[in-house]
């Protein structure tokens, strides 16, 4: 396994690229640790499985160097990185057995026999595949396939990373669930160096231990779930994680309180003076609470989906969603009030730090 | 008003419908949920009249329409795949089944505006689709679906081959843009959660088989059996095996979880017990509660969520808590479950009783 | 969209089914009929039994021409099938040249079938043709019309040649429809070109290539035109298939009996062999 870096990469489609518009990639310089857990995490067309292939090789980027442990491998060829990949669509040797298959990469390296039967046993116990190993891969489940694409990377002790574009996407929820699991704890067990593409939140956040959120060609931040769920750089993070995502709401701030319509509300702290720009005010729905004080609103509508209950109703003119418990009443005189721990406040879409 | 009255559809020696009778109502939201191959193409290929049952009839408003071909119904389909006229502009795409049922122009002009309002496609008339966003793509197809106005609207996971936040944005709004028409609509999905959040009624699907339909939280919350219960569930229910004895079933480790009082009067044997993986919880709910101690496996973290996998005996469960727990693997805690919430299954996997849920 | 349900396209079918009858089934039965028979002038016939059956099966000249007629398909299956899938290997998956090579590829394929031969008749002429004329002065000594040899090869030459392109069309869509992803897997999994070839692209590309042998199984073993125009069935018999020796039988000496039993004989193989064909490659598929 290896660190990899990402030193200032861009990468445009066309051959002529002039302004940034062209650059399908248009800068990342990012280092991901040797054994960490990443995603990358964004919206189609936000360059995150652009950036994907240029580490493994698929792509050469148009700027930039790529390093491995140091060791620039920007001009090597995808076998010679020594990377695995898992795609979207399960990549089965459908003509050969399950043992075949995972040992395929092996025999490919001219790797004696003993050795790989030794390690193909080994990573058929690994991915839970051990009682179809003399089965054809052909006739097998979207989530086997998928595993055994994931035992191909497993196999080789000696890949760089192990690269995964939106595995799950033809998976059916329930084994969604058993997959993921079983990734993160081989992950816990062996220590891979794994990067994850996704545009789905929960995969992203569940999987990895840093989720780099992607926007536009640009990371917009790098963070641990937490840190992105609760103190988004960007209204796009805000808007991107979490569902509902975050309520974002124009205000004008005076000291430690921000102005909405007829309201005032209360800020854990107060700005740094002198920002400027369109000064936004973010709260994510679980932030909000609905009882019987605070500022009134009007319920437009209530979302039950089992667990809790997402209200909409409309505050000051703007729509805002508030989560409510699954045992929680909503009152007849509907009131919401902000938990100033989920307070946060934006400048030109920027967040702001708030001191004490 | 749909009706297919017992219904089976065999093809070849395999069963790919078997015996499946629902009745949908005009102006409703019905949702298929099931997992992959579980027949939501087959019915509704059946419902539009593109397949003919191999037993069964299918009724529309009163009028038996078994093997009526789908020409002749007033059918409209959305596909997982982006399905449009790649060489006309999306302004034609949306006029087209209007076209075919020759609609004078001023009409066909409005209802096109319309419909593009509607799904916020006015921008893009005059592009073709191939040049749109995916989201843009299926937006297309759905205004064409909501022109022409049909009495059926039949959308086959329309939403699967979209980005998470563009799912989110029309999920929301589809069930609105239909709600005003009449139009029976039904909608296949495999995931529990998008079911939910469409609300309407759920009809869940398993091996070709309806196993329930009602009113989606009804379903949800009080599914008739343990097939029903786990293909509504995401994250997956948590289960387990145990002994009844008296008032209580047999936990190993001591502590037993009470009958729930209207259960009190079934007979001594194993029941399967199940619960909604935030019915397990690390604080005590309730002074009834019943802790547990099991071992962590691994923890998921969504940032306003954790879900922590626990080992218990030989099953495995799934703890969903707010906020952000961290814990080692293979660290033993207490857990808490929640006897109010549990569902009682019987060896055939029927439901032992109607599960007393809180209500909402 | 299949499967719709509309009686009215009974109609839509029913010139095809006439078609048909006419085309196949009337004249087969009168086929059928004169196999049995004896045959004279006046329109007087005497019925035989399967005497002209055992007649045609046990003679010489029906082995060596059934012989030169599966030496034939062999060959071509060989050549072709092979080359088809080569040349297609090599043709561009994406860019301009994509459309050049298609076209390239097509042509043969429209040129009707005795202009094909005609062509080859000229080309192959051993003064002035130029195939003839280039093979003669490399030192060869060929000429089609008189040595067995060259009218073999010149037959096959001209065969491949012809049809080659069909092998390749087909192949070449079955590898088209190979995803990218697959090709990327194998990079990383460091399979060699061959690997690729073995395990990846003849996988996906058996479905067409089972249709492709068997196209070019049916017309090969009914090939008539092109050799006929080419050399005639000669020099002697060497080039004499089944169909050419049928149409001897029938119209040269007028044979009916003889030629219809041989039509038959060779029809109920055709189907044979192809049904044998489609079974074994199918099967191979079921099983993986």
């Amino acid at each position: 396994m290896a660190r990899i870096d990402c030193n200032h990469i861009r990468h445009a489609y066309g051959p002529h690229p002039k302004s940034d518009k062209d650059y399908a990639l248009k800068e990342v310089h990012h280092a991901f640790e040797d054994g960490g857990a990443y995603a990358l995490l964004g919206p189609s067309g936000c360059g995150k499985t652009t950036l994907l292939n240029i580490i493994s090789g698929l792509l050469y980027p148009s700027h930039g160097e790529l390093l491995f442990d140091g060791k620039d491998v920007t001009n090597l060829s995808t076998q010679e990185r020594n990377i695995a990949q898992v795609f979207q669509f399960p990549v089965i040797y459908d003509t050969m057995t399950v043992y075949d298959n995972l040992a395929f990469p092996l025999r490919n390296r001219g790797v004696p026999e003993p050795d790989v039967d030794r390690k193909v046993r080994e990573t058929l116990d690994m991915t839970g595949l051990a009682d179809m190993a003399k089965r054809k891969a052909r006739g097998l489940t979207a989530d086997q396939k998928q595993k055994i694409s994931l035992g191909r990377g497993l196999v080789r002790s000696d890949v760089n990373a192990i690269l995964f574009d939106e595995p799950l996407t033809v998976i059916d929820p329930h084994m969604k669930w058993v997959l993921r699991s079983q990734l993160k704890q081989l992950h816990r067990r062996f220590g891979f160096t794994m990067v994850y593409v996704t545009h789905d939140q929960t995969e992203a956040l569940t999987f990895a231990e840093n989720v780099v959120v992607m926007y536009e060609g640009e990371i917009v931040q790098i963070g641990s779930p937490a840190e992105l769920f609760e103190r988004p750089k960007h209204t796009f993070v805000g808007y991107f994680i979490g569902s509902p995502g975050m309520n974002v709401m124009p205000v004008a701030v005076e000291g430690r309180s921000a102005r909405l319509g007829s309201q005032t509300i209360e800020l854990p702290g107060a700005p740094k003076p002198g920002i400027t720009g369109a000064i936004e005010l973010g709260i994510r729905p679980e932030y909000v609470r609905l009882g019987a004080s605070g500022m009134p609103v009007s319920i437009r509508k209530v979302e039950d989906i089992g667990r809790h209950k997402v209200v909409r109703a409309s505050f000051e003119g703007r729509d805002i969603a508030a989560i409510v418990g699954e045992d929680e009443d909503i009152p007849a005189d509907p009131k919401i009030a902000f938990d100033p721990a989920g307070i946060n406040l934006y400048a030109d879409s920027w967040r702001v730090e708030m001191g004490g | 008003m749909l009706e297919l009255r017992n219904v089976t559809k065999t093809i070849g020696a395999t069963e790919h419908i078997r015996d499946v009778s629902l009745t949908l109502q005009h102006g409703s939201l019905n949702v298929l949920l099931g997992p992959t191959l579980s027949g939501k193409t087959s019915l509704m290929r059946l419902m539009a009249g593109l397949d003919v049952p191999t037993s069964g009839s299918v009724w529309f408003d009163g009028k038996d329409v078994t093997g009526i071909p789908v020409q002749k119904r007033n059918v409209a389909m959305v596909y997982q795949q982006f399905i449009n006229y790649p060489a006309m502009t999306v302004y034609e795409n949306i006029a087209s089944p209007l076209r075919v049922a020759g609609t004078e122009r001023a009409k066909i002009d409005k209802e096109v505006r319309n419909a593009a309002a509607l799904l916020k496609l006015t921008p893009f008339l005059d592009r073709t689709p191939l040049s749109l966003s995916g989201g843009q793509q299926q937006r297309t197809a759905l205004a064409r679906a909501i022109v022409k106005n049909a009495s059926l609207v039949l959308l086959d996971e329309p939403l699967a081959n979209l980005d998470y936040k563009l799912r989110e944005e029309l999920r929301a709004e589809l069930p609105k843009i239909f709600a005003a028409t009449g139009t029976i609509f039904v909608y296949a999905t495999t995931e529990p959660h998008e079911a939910l959040l469409l609300g309407g009624n759920t009809a869940t699907l398993s091996e070709g088989r309806i196993t329930q339909f009602g009113p989606t939280i009804d379903v949800f919350r009080r599914p008739n059996d343990l097939v029903t219960a786990k293909t509504f569930a995401d994250p997956p229910l948590n289960t387990i095996v145990l002994k009844k004895s008296g008032s209580s079933f047999l936990l190993d480790g001591g502590v037993n979880l009470p009958v729930p009082a209207e259960l009190a009067g079934i007979a001594d044997t194993s029941y399967t017990i199940g619960f909604q993986p935030h019915h397990l919880s690390l604080a005590r709910p309730s002074p009834s509660a019943v802790p547990v101690r099991a071992k962590v496996s691994v923890t998921e973290i969504t940032g306003s969520e954790s879900f922590v996998h626990l080992d218990f005996a030989d099953v495995r469960w799934v703890m969903l808590e707010h906020g952000i727990l961290v814990f080692e693997p293979d660290q033993t805690i207490e857990v808490f479950i929640d006897p109010r919430h549990i569902m009682v299954f019987d060896a055939n996997g029927r439901s032992a009783a109607p599960p007393q849920m809180l209500a909402a | 969209m299949d499967k719709t349900w509309n009686n009215k396209a009974w109609f839509m079918v029913l010139p095809v089914l006439v078609l048909v009858a006419f085309n196949a089934i009337i004249p087969l039965m009168t086929v059928v009929n004169y196999s049995v028979q004896e045959t004279f002038g006046n329109n007087l016939f005497f019925f035989e039994g399967v005497k002209w059956f055992q007649e045609v099966l046990n003679s010489p000249r029906f082995h060596s021409s059934l012989l030169r007629q599966f030496a034939f398909t062999g060959l071509i299956l060989l050549i072709e099938v092979p080359l088809g899938v080569a040349v297609a290997l090599a043709m561009p998956r994406s860019g301009p040249w994509v459309a050049v090579c298609l076209v390239l590829m097509s042509l043969p394929l429209l040129i009707p079938w005795n202009v094909v031969g005609a062509m080859w008749n000229i080309f192959a002429l051993p003064d002035i043709g130029l195939l003839g004329y280039v093979i003669n002065a490399m030192g060869i000594s060929y000429n089609f019309t008189s040595q067995p040899l060259s009218a073999w090869f010149t037959v096959v030459l001209m065969d491949v040649w012809h049809w080659t392109s069909l092998v390749v069309l087909l192949a070449y869509a079955g590898l088209v429809s190979i995803p990218d992803a697959y090709y990327q897997a194998a990079k990383i999994d460091g399979a060699s070109r061959w690997s690729v070839f073995r395990f990846i692209q003849l996988p996906k590309m058996k479905r067409v290539l089972t249709i492709a042998v068997l196209l070019r199984f049916m017309d090969s073993f009914m090939v008539y035109t092109e050799p006929f125009v080419l050399t005639g069935g000669g020099p002697g018999n060497a080039t004499t298939f089944l169909s050419i020796d049928l149409v001897k039988a029938a119209l040269g000496e007028f044979n009916l009996g003889i030629a219809a039993a041989m039509s038959i004989i060779y029809f109920l193989m055709t189907l044979l062999v192809s049904w044998l064909f489609y079974t074994l490659m199918t099967q191979s598929e079921a099983e993986g």
